[in-house]
This record gives structure tokens, sequence and C-alpha cells, in this order.
């Protein structure tokens, strides 16, 4: 068999998240280059802050100050930062009690590795910008030496994350088969072995049996509308201007049908049972994709009765 | 099995955007409410359950684990139960089966969504390689499906508009819901826009952050007590060959399952108060018929008829339903937690006279995930 | 309240990645099939499915959702599904049996990690105000971890080599194994830091794979499993997500689960321990001696399907029951940053 298809997949957004009161406590301080902590139910100073008490689950609110000077109490070696991470070359990830703090701050250390060690003392470098975040904190580097005054800024209550993850997506290997064939302007379905449905796009396993299909079944590009609805309303990444139909297509042959594009009427001009057929993009724009197929029309064929496509809604 | 029973419920105002809390502080302000209501402190849970849907909402992977010390569950057991939109319900019958099990006496369960942390459209349309993308949009799913049903069933158009009509007015009486419409008509709905033929906007549920808890109990502990009289769950594929996607398979074999355990014979008779998860108005005839109310075809019907109102024959959604609240991952809960309400007479304002036996529903993914339970102010 | 035991298991091998796609399907019909198969049972004999996976592994939201098309879910199914390692699905799965609303249970736990960057994705299990920000990896981590232990004599970075060698040749014993071999202990300390203090030899692999496991409960057990291995205690716990505020030596949540479901007396204990130190940890919160049989499938440590590799551990000692190996056996799995959700599920074979 060939190898089945795969492309990447990419997951971004910038989440926003809205803080609360003691987060939104800390990020502001950060704001100003002053940590501050809380205290928990057992009168140790959590740095960093947590919202509720993992003792008591009691919300926590008596906030405190302390330096942006501390010890690392362990640390390890990233020698090859990934993405995102606070710098782009070897550094320490550090737990670091800051001075006045009982818990440690997860955070990087900008050190040579043969300087690195358990119980060296480190003090906050701040970012220029600041905007109430952890980032805020570009890194520690090792020094004995005072943390940095406060400044005055502005409140914070936000605070947002870009999150961005690199997948790569495969296809199952009918799935691949079946891309293939579109690439050639075939549509080929596969049929179960137990049920003798026939699907289309094909399943790597059969939905109701739970077996592979393996007979391959090549379908004619037309079919019939089992049902759909106009689509009014216009949305981020819309390609087509409203009103339009979106609709399910059965293709004759097929046991399962699939949303397409009804295009070429007008959207009050489509019916439940209408008969259509496809209509391609030029070949020189195809792909592995059912969007080689531009859209469907109606064939001009009779509608085809209730009863025929009933057993699909 | 042991007896189980809610004794106490608690939700988050629902709104477009909490700006005002974290995700934790959200939980909280569902979770203190229902300890609050139940009586109970911390050391008296047991073991605590959370339902979400999808992660990437939050842009958390697991969030359960970075709340523990919030959910109260530092040092307890904790499940993260996640079944698409009806993870809410699931979450309540896996909380109930904790206690009905004799593992636990006490359990806290909680579910929220904070879609104002990214956008459920963009999360739930990442583009997949190879996949075409439906140009639907997010009711686009549903509203082929909705018209099958219309064609099948003969319903006049209004009664999609009515629907909308009775769930905003109700959740105008419901001091926590999202949408608050006291004064919306037929003809308001009937005049907004057509989204996607045949849903109009006012036909549709909002986007919520919220959170729902309920506290379920072997023994009583504040208060009457909303026993848990029977649960059940089905799932079915998303698609197949032959599915009936207006009427599936799931939910009718999950409401025959839950009418037997329950011991009622005759739903609509039987049973005093629904909550239904009815995110698209068309959905109330459509699980009507589903869950045995009616026959199929019917339903329509009872809700024409007004039925469906409070004061009606089998109230329907009074705390407002999906329509007028959907902080997704807690829908389901919520109809749970309105179900336990009304039988507990907690249930304020929408409450429903004399209601002893209820309903609370949930589906989730293209209608294939199904959870309900049945409660009662009876032990069973 | 009925007893339950394991009375099926089967998983996929572990290989550093697979063509399939991420909703499991390509991994999971041979395995339902060899489980199911090898009980004489169809899947109208189950009564509950449950499964563990994550969308954040697959990259994509309901990534679970098309699992069900390798069950053949129609008629439909009674089943739930949890964000978590499948070990807890199997809890979830236990409890169902206990109501006595069903007698038997299918449950199935999958994750891709190739289809991602793992050390990255985990990032995102971190506190996302205050943590997940830096986006520190998982080995990141999991090395400031095992220097605790090191600086604090608890472990050496020999014990923890000493792990890796004797994994590894067990797990040339083991048909699924992803990693295994004779190794020596100094030529390993001679390796270069892959997060110093962890070497690559301290790092469970990146694994593709599925596992399942069928439970019943009393007589239906009796009757499909000539030696079932009943479960006699199942518990789990979480601790505090606040990983800076806790002593990272231990687990709170291991020691107090471990306590729960009676570790005491067992002979073989399949430990999920991602990396080298953290089985040494586990031993020790979970009391366990040098007379108990660590890991004979070479463990997480040669094999990692995440979301699954959890319930392979369940799966795993189970099996010593099944074949007679073994009375008591206990089974872990993790979940979560730095051990942070720990469950133990304790069996015994009844003669």
């Amino acid at each position: 068999m060939t190898t089945p298809l795969s492309a990447p997949l990419n997951i971004g957004f910038d989440y926003t998240r809205s803080l609360g009161p003691t987060l939104s406590h800390f990020m502001t301080g950060l704001r100003r280059r002053q940590v501050t902590g809380v205290r928990g139910s057992d009168g140790r100073v959590h740095v960093p802050p947590l919202e509720y008490d993992p003792v008591t689950a009691e919300p926590l609110t008596e906030h405190v100050d302390v330096a942006s000077t501390g010890v690392v109490r362990s640390w390890s070696w990233a020698a090859e930062p990934l993405d995102g991470q606070p710098l782009d070359r070897p550094f320490a990830w550090a737990l670091i009690q800051l001075d006045g703090a009982d818990t440690s701050l997860l955070h990087a250390v900008d050190a040579p590795h043969d300087q690195m060690r358990t119980g060296v003392r480190v003090r906050a470098r701040w970012r220029e910008e600041r905007v109430g975040a952890i980032t805020d904190i570009e890194c520690f580097e090792i020094s004995d030496g005072p943390g940095a005054e406060p400044v005055e800024a502005d409140e914070v209550s936000m605070v947002i994350t870009p999150v961005n993850l690199k997948y790569t997506h495969s296809a199952s290997p009918v799935e691949s088969t079946f891309l293939r064939g579109l690439m050639e302007g075939r549509l080929l379905g596969q049929r179960c072995p137990k049920c003798h449905k026939v699907y289309m796009p094909p399943r790597p396993a059969c939905p109701t049996d739970g077996v592979p299909t393996s007979e391959e079944v090549e379908l004619p590009d037309h079919g019939t509308v089992t049902t759909f609805c106009i689509v009014n309303v216009p949305f981020l990444g819309q390609r087509i201007k409203p009103p339009y139909v979106a609709a399910y297509v059965l293709l004759d042959g097929a046991d399962i049908p699939f949303q397409h594009l009804i295009l070429e009427c007008a959207a009050d001009e489509v019916r439940m049972g209408m008969r259509v057929e496809a209509v391609w993009k030029p070949r020189e724009e195809w792909g592995p994709s059912m969007q080689n197929i531009d859209h469907f029309r109606p064939s001009g064929e009779p509608d085809a009765p209730f009863d025929s496509y009933s057993q699909h809604l | 099995m042991q007896p189980a029973a809610v004794v106490g419920t608690g939700q988050t105002h629902h709104t477009t955007k909490r700006l005002d809390v974290s995700m934790a502080g959200l939980c909280r302000e569902a979770i203190d409410r229902a300890m609050a209501d139940a009586g109970v402190d911390w050391p008296d849970i047991d073991a605590v359950v959370i339902g979400k849907a999808p992660d990437l909402f939050e842009g958390v992977m697991m969030p359960e684990l970075f709340l523990a010390d919030a959910l109260g569950a530092t040092g307890k057991p904790l499940l993260r139960v996640h079944t698409a939109g009806s993870v809410g319900g699931t979450t309540g019958n896996v909380a109930a089966s904790l206690v009905q099990s004799g593992v636990h006496q006490r359990v806290l369960a909680v579910a929220f969504e904070k879609q104002s942390e990214s956008n459920a459209m963009w999360a739930l349309s990442v583009p997949t390689p190879f996949t075409m993308p439906v140009h639907a949009g997010a009711g686009g799913y549903f509203a082929p499906h909705v018209r099958s049903y219309i064609r099948r069933s003969g319903a006049p158009e209004h009664v999609g508009a009515m629907v909308a009509v009775k769930d905003r007015r109700n959740g105008a009486l419901n001091p926590y819901a999202h949408l608050r419409q006291p004064d919306i008509t037929l003809e308001s709905v009937r005049a907004s826009a057509m989204l996607w033929d045949p849903i109009r906007y006012d036909e549709t549920c909002p986007s919520s952050d919220g959170a729902c808890a309920v506290v379920i109990s072997a023994t009583p502990t504040s208060g009457t007590p909303a026993w848990i009289h029977a649960t059940a769950m089905r799932t079915e594929p998303t698609t197949f060959a032959g599915r009936d996607q207006v009427n599936p398979q799931a939910g009718r074999d999950a409401a025959a399952a839950l009418w037997r355990q329950a011991g009622i014979t005759d739903p609509l008779s039987e049973v005093d108060v629904a909550e239904i998860y009815v995110p698209f108005s068309w959905f109330e005839p459509m699980w009507l018929e589903n869950l045995g109310f009616t026959e199929a075809g019917q339903g329509w019907k009872l809700t024409e008829a007004g039925e469906t109102e409070i004061g009606g024959r089998l109230p329907i959604n009074p705390s407002g339903g999906v329509l007028s609240s959907n902080p997704i991952g807690a829908s389901g809960m919520l109809r749970f937690a309105e179900a336990a309400m009304q039988v507990m007479g907690r249930a304020g304002d929408h409450q429903v006279d004399g209601a002893r036996v209820a309903l609370g529903h949930a589906y989730g993914g293209g209608s294939q995930f199904f959870a309900m339970w049945v409660v009662g102010s009876e032990q069973p | 309240m009925p007893d339950v035991a394991v009375v099926g298991f089967a998983q996929t091998p572990s290989v550093r990645s697979t063509t399939g796609t991420t909703n499991g399907v390509e991994m999971l019909v041979p395995i339902f099939h060899e489980v199911l198969g090898g009980l004489g049972l169809s899947k109208s004999d189950i009564g509950f499915w449950c499964s563990g996976s994550s969308d954040y592994l697959a990259g994509r939201a309901f990534s679970f959702v098309s699992a069900v098309d390798a069950i053949g879910a129609f008629p439909p199914i009674m089943e739930s599904h949890v964000e978590m390692d499948a070990a807890w699905a199997l809890y979830e799965a236990w409890v169902k049996l206990l109501t006595g609303e069903v007698d038997t249970a299918l449950v199935y736990g999958f994750g891709k990690s190739s289809a991602g960057q793992l050390r990255r994705v985990l990032a995102m299990q971190l506190d996302p105000y205050l943590v997940t920000p830096l986006w520190p990896d998982s080995l990141g981590l999991a090395g400031i971890q095992a220097r605790l232990g090191i600086e604090s004599g608890l472990w050496s970075e020999r014990a923890m080599a000493e792990v890796a060698v004797r994994s590894r040749a067990d797990a040339a014993y083991n048909a699924n194994a992803q990693l295994s071999g004779e190794f020596d202990v100094d030529a390993l300390l001679t390796e270069p830091y892959l997060a110093d203090p962890l070497r690559k030899s301290d790092c469970a692999p990146v694994t593709d794979g599925a596992a399942t496991i069928v439970l019943a409960s009393g007589d239906r057990a009796r009757e499909l499993c000539e030696r079932p291995a009943w479960i006699t205690g199942i518990e789990h716990r979480v601790d505090s997500p606040a990983f800076g505020a806790r002593d990272l030596t231990t687990s709170p949540s291991t020691v107090a689960a471990g306590k729960a479901a009676g570790a005491d007396g067992v002979t073989v204990a399949e430990l999920h321990a991602p990396f080298t130190h953290q089985e040494l940890l586990l031993r020790q919160a979970l009391g366990l001696g040098d007379e108990v049989r660590i890991n004979p499938s070479g463990g997480a440590l040669c094999g990692n399907p995440m979301f699954a590799s959890g319930l392979v551990r369940i799966g795993e000692a189970a099996r010593r029951v099944h074949n007679g190996e073994a009375a008591r056996v206990l089974g872990h799995a993790t979940s979560g940053p730095l051990l942070q959700q720990n469950l133990v599920c304790v069996m015994e074979g009844r003669d």
C-alpha cells in the first residue's frame, strides 16, 4: 500500500484570559517590577500566588510583597530551547525561592551551564516593556545584588496568551486512496464487507460494524439533495457571499450523504429531492480534496421521490 | 444500589464574557453556591467530578489539573469527563454512579465553559487538512436536520418561534440567565434574521461563560433533596448509512432505558417538568418525540398547544434553557440541576407548582451522545 | 457490592510513529478484535464502554468522537469518555459495574503522540496564567524533580541508570516494547545529558499506541476467564498543581492512593513512571521493597503511549495473575505534570 497522505495542522490562537482579583494583583505587580505573593492557611507566603489554598480550598486574599531576588532550589538544563521559551540560547529551568517567599517560582536562568548550581543567588531581569504577565520577567540571572526598584504602572485585569502548536495530520489509508482518486477526478467510495453499505467518503472502519472496509466502489458525480439549509449569515472564513445553500448530497449508489454547496440556481429554488450534478474546478486547481468539486448544480432531472432518500435524513 | 440524591445546586451568572473572574473563580462561584445550598463543607466532600467540552476552548490541556486546589480536589479523587455537548449531563451521571455504587457518600460535580478565553467558532473549525470546510458555520450543521423534521412531521413554521418566545420569557424569570427577554413576542422572533434557513437568529442559543455545580449525597443534608430515580447514557456514531439524524436511535434507547429504570410507563402523565437541551428552538418538538413524550411527528402539537409553557401539561425548560444561557460544557449540568431544583422546590420565580418528578436531558456531538436523569421528591 | 475483575487485555505495539489517524481507529480495530475474540465475546455482549484520550495530543477538538467507529457503535452503546489516561476510564467502568447495572465493560485508551511535539504539547497542562506562557517542556520539569532527589540523597544518577538498564532488559521479553536490549550502567552514565541531570535513557520514548481491557463482575468474570484478576482496591488522588509549594521528591497522592487501595503484599508492580527517577520515587511512595518485581514488561520507559500507558500498566499486572505467575499485583497510572495525579489498582488471583 502507498503511504497515507499527511499535511501540517497548526493551531494558533491568542487566548484572552481574565484574571480575577488574586492574579490581577500579581500581574499588576509584575508590570510595576514588584513581585507579590499571597499568604496561605499554613502561614506560608506563596510565590507564585495561589488563588485557592491547597489545604483548605479557601480563597487567598492576603497579598505579601516579596523581593525579586532569591535562591535556586533546583534546576535542569535546557540545551536546545523550544519555541516560546524565555531564551533562544541554552539556559536553565529553575525553581527559585524569592526572598520573603516560602515557595518556589518556575522560571529561566540565563547563566553558563557550569555556573548553575542549587543554592546560587539570582535576581529577576525585567523586560523594558511590561504588560502584566509572567514573561515581564525576561529571565533570572546569577547575582547577589539587589533587585530593581518598582515603578508605577496601570492595573492589569487580562493577560493574552498566544498558543501555537504544530501537528502533522494524517489521513487514513482508505481516505488517502479516496483523496488520490479525487486528484484524478474520480469518486472512490468503499463498501462494508458486513452490511454492504457504500461509504463516500470512505472511513477507516464501518461505523456500524467496526470492521475495515475493503471493496472499492467508484461512484458517479451526480445524486440527490436529501436536506439542506440556506446560509444567510456571514462568518469568519466564508468564501461565498450569502445567501447560498449548504446541502446533503446523496450520490447515486452511495448509502450516506455528505455536505456540499448547491449553486447556479436561486437559494429558494433548492428542494429536498432535487437532482444535482458536480461542477468540477479546472483540473489544474485539483488537489487531494473534495474541494476539487467546486459545487453541485441542478441537473434538470425530475425530483427524486421522498421515499428514495427518506432513510438518509 | 445505594440511594443518591442531589442535595445542593449552584450556578454562576451566565453572560458572554465573565471578565471579572478567572477560570478558577468562575468554577468556585457555582461550587460555593452549591455547597451552601447543600449545607456542606469541604471535609464532607469525598470526590470531585468535573466536565467540560473541548480543551481548545480555554486553551488548557486537562484544566482540572491546574484547577485542583480551586475545586477542593487536592488530596481527593478527581475525574474529568468529556463527552462533547452532553458532558454536563454525563458528569452528573458519573457523580451519581460514584454514590450509587457505594464507593462514596458525597460527591461534588462541576461543569464549566469560559468561552471568552477564545472563540468557540474558531476552536471548532480549525481547518483539518483534506477535509472540505462545510461553508455553513455553527447552525449549518443542525439546520438541515431541522428542515428534515419539518418535512417529516408537517409542523407549521411558527412552532420554532413559539419555543423561542417561551424559553426567553422563562429565562426572564431566572436571575442567572444570560438572555432575559420578558418582552419577546412571536412577531419579534419571526422578524429576526433568518440565519440558517429554517433557523432564525432568535431561535439560536447565545455563547456564554458559566459554570454549574451539584452536590450528590447518599443521605439528605439540608431540606428536601432531589432523589435520583434513574440515569441513562447512550452513544452512536456521528454519521452512518441510514442514520436517523432527526430522531436518533441513541436518544430513543436512552429514554426507554431511563423510563424503565424510573418505573415510568407514561412519561407525559408521570413527568411534571422537563429540562431538555434545546440549543435551536426546533429541537424542543424533536426531543419531545425522541424522548417518547409523544409519538413521532406529534411533538410540535404539544408545543403549539402551549402545553410546554409553565402551567401547561408538561412545562419544558422553565429555567429558560440553552436558548437563554449556553456555557457549552455546563449547559447539560444546568439542565440536570434545574430538574433537581424543581423537585426540591427551590426554583424561585420559575418554579413549576407541585413538581415532584423531573427530567434532566443533555445531548452532544452530532446529536449522538445522550445523557439523562430523572429526579423526584420521593425517595425511590 | 459485586466483585469486579480484569478478564482481558490487548495492546498495540508501542512504536515511535504510526501512519494512522489521530482518532485511533486503525489502532483500535485490531485490539478490539483480539480482546473480544479471546474472550469469545462480540460487541453486543459489552454492557458499558469507556475511553481515555486527549484533544491536545491529537491537535483538534472532539478527537475522541470518531473513535467509536472502531466499535461499530450501532445499535447504540452505553458509553462515556474521560479526558485522562484510560486507567481513569477503567475506574469509571469499575464504578459502573459496582452499581450492578451492567456485568461487562470494555475500556480503551489511545494516543498518537507523534502528531505533535509531545514535550511542548504537555506544557499546555500547566497553569495557563503563571507557567504555560514560559512553555516549560516536560523534560525540563522532570529534570528539576530528578535533581531534587539526587541532591537530597534519595536517589542517584547511577540508581536511575540501573532502572533504565533493568527496564530495557525486561522489555526484551515484551514483543510490544518500543525499546529493549542489554545495556551497561557505566556506559549509560557516560552518555550526554538531554536535560541535565536527565539522559535520554532516563526518559520514556515518544510512543504511538493503544490498549484495551475488559472488566467483568462476579460469575460473569469467572465464566469468561480461568483466573480473573480480581480488583481488591482501586483508588486515585490528585495533588496541588502548585509544584513549587510541595515536596517534589515524594508524591502525596500516590502515598494516599496506595494506602487506600491496600498495596501491601503485592509481588509484582507495574508503575507508570515516564522517567527513571519517578520509578524510584513511586516505589518509595508505595512502600514497595526489593522483593517486589517492578515493571516486568519494561514499563513506560520502554513504550509510553500517552492516555493508554496507565491502562497498559494495569493490563500488564493483571496478565501476571491471568497466567498464574503472581497472586497479588499492582498497576499504577499517573497523569499530569510531575506525577500530579495517581491511581493504584491492586488485583489478586483466587484459587
